[in-house]
């Protein structure tokens, strides 16, 4: 799973395998939707439709559906970076040989969640000034006694809580998922090797065990690319429209 | 496979620990990508969406000046046909009129033009009578007076010869009276 890195070669640290394909995300993206984008006809050809209805995706599907409003246009870069960036380090794990989905080393996930956490910070404070912390972690409408014990809850799960959560479970469904096709693609290859015909025909059970997970994980990547995008745009909206929650 | 579990097992470090390097990695790599979508790809896309909604809507608005003016041209030549319609109307009207007009005039104009020529014809019958009249009287005054003046010039001893001047006087008054008529 932990491939060996490539430079210095073999080393436990160095340039990995898992950089360069971070590396290389960014220019497939970036080359995709710049020669999608490129021309701007008003009739799209193939290319520049699949670029508008991948864009168009985010842009309306998730920036406009939840945040909404005049100014949802400023958070669309950052909404569509994080969710085909995540989207194509994640399909790798399901593309034979590559097979590594990047997020299932915790770092990047940390970075991204990171930058997120710190954005909508930004953005409730330029909103709302510092007030903003109140109107965060002070819910309104709850009777005065049971403050003492909702403040702290807010606090923890707003402030503490939210950018844990948000990037692992981003790492830990890639983990999660990767781990699971590989030890049936373990278990295949341990099963093939047995001298036992029999023991060597349950094999097939794995191995169709094995395409039902592949074809789920596969599923999940799209889904986590989508949900920390959608999770993203929640907090942002909520950071946006503090004083009406 | 089996080595690569072995070696995530040997790594002995805890997955939720990062790799600094990793990170670096990840960050630098995601702010190139947004730096080129904020640069690049968001402003084309929305450039191209801009310019096909203002086609669209600008088609539609094309359109409907289209369907302002064909109506206001359909308008205009309903116009157009009930004037024609009236002024045709008005004309037919002033012909009948003028035609009947014409058929009075000739008529009164036929109807004087009889009675002139009826008032002529019973002058000229008169005037013509009147001297019919004049010129008999004289004539048969001349008569008269010369068959008196032969009566009185010649012998009337006897019966022979007072024939003869009557047959004369007659064969006179013929000669004189187809004269006349000549």
């Amino acid at each position: 799973m932990h491939l060996p890195a490539i430079l210095p070669w073999g080393a436990a640290d160095g340039f990995s395998k898992q950089m360069l394909l971070v590396i290389l995300s960014v220019v497939i993206i970036a080359t995709f939707f710049l020669l999608a984008a490129r021309k701007g006809q008003l009739v799209p050809g193939k290319l520049q439709f699949a670029g508008e209805a991948a864009y168009g995706f985010v842009r309306n599907g998730i920036a406009k559906d939840i945040i909404g409003g005049k100014d949802f246009m400023k958070y669309v870069p950052l909404l569509f970076s994080l969710f085909f960036f995540i989207l194509v380090n994640n399909i790798y794990g399901a593309i034979p040989i590559i097979q590594l989905p990047s997020f299932s080393h915790v770092g990047g996930a940390y970075v991204l969640a990171g930058i997120v956490y710190i954005t909508w910070i930004v953005i409730g404070v330029k909103k709302n000034g510092l007030r903003y912390f109140k109107l965060a972690t002070v819910p309104s409408g709850v009777p005065g006694y049971i403050l003492p014990i909702v403040i702290p809850i807010e606090i923890i799960s707003n402030f503490l809580v939210r950018p844990v959560t948000h990037s692992l479970r981003l790492f830990a469904t890639m983990l999660a998922g990767h781990l699971i096709v590989m030890i049936a693609g373990s278990g295949i290859e341990y099963l093939v090797m047995q001298e036992n015909l029999l023991l060597k025909g349950t094999s097939v059970l794995v191995l169709v065990g094995a395409i039902a997970m592949y074809m789920l994980e596969a599923l999940i990547m799209a889904l986590q690319a989508y949900v920390f995008t959608l999770l993203t745009a929640i907090y942002i909206e909520g950071a946006l429209h503090a004083d009406s929650h | 496979m089996n080595q690569l579990i072995i070696s995530a097992a040997v790594e002995g470090q805890s997955p939720l620990l990062p790799n600094p390097w990793e990170m670096g990695v990840v960050f630098a790599g995601f702010a190139v990508l947004m730096f080129i979508v904020v640069k690049y790809v968001v402003p084309m896309f929305e450039k191209t969406f801009a310019e096909r909604a203002e086609a669209i809507e600008g088609g539609i608005a094309k359109a409907e000046k289209a369907q302002a003016e064909a109506s206001a041209a359909l308008e205009e030549y309903k116009q157009q046909l009930t004037d024609a319609r009236a002024e045709a109307n008005r004309i037919r009207e002033e012909a009948r009129a003028e035609g009947a007009q014409i058929l009075a005039d000739l008529k009164e104009k036929a109807a004087a033009e009889s009675a002139r020529i009826t008032a002529q014809a019973h002058a000229a019958i008169q005037s013509e009578r009147q001297a019919a009249v004049v010129s008999l009287r004289s004539e048969v005054g001349t008569l008269a007076t010369t068959l008196a003046g032969r009566i009185v010039g010649e012998s009337l001893e006897d019966d022979q010869r007072s024939a003869r001047v009557v047959d004369r006087f007659l064969a006179d008054l013929e000669n004189q009276n187809a004269g006349a008529a000549k």
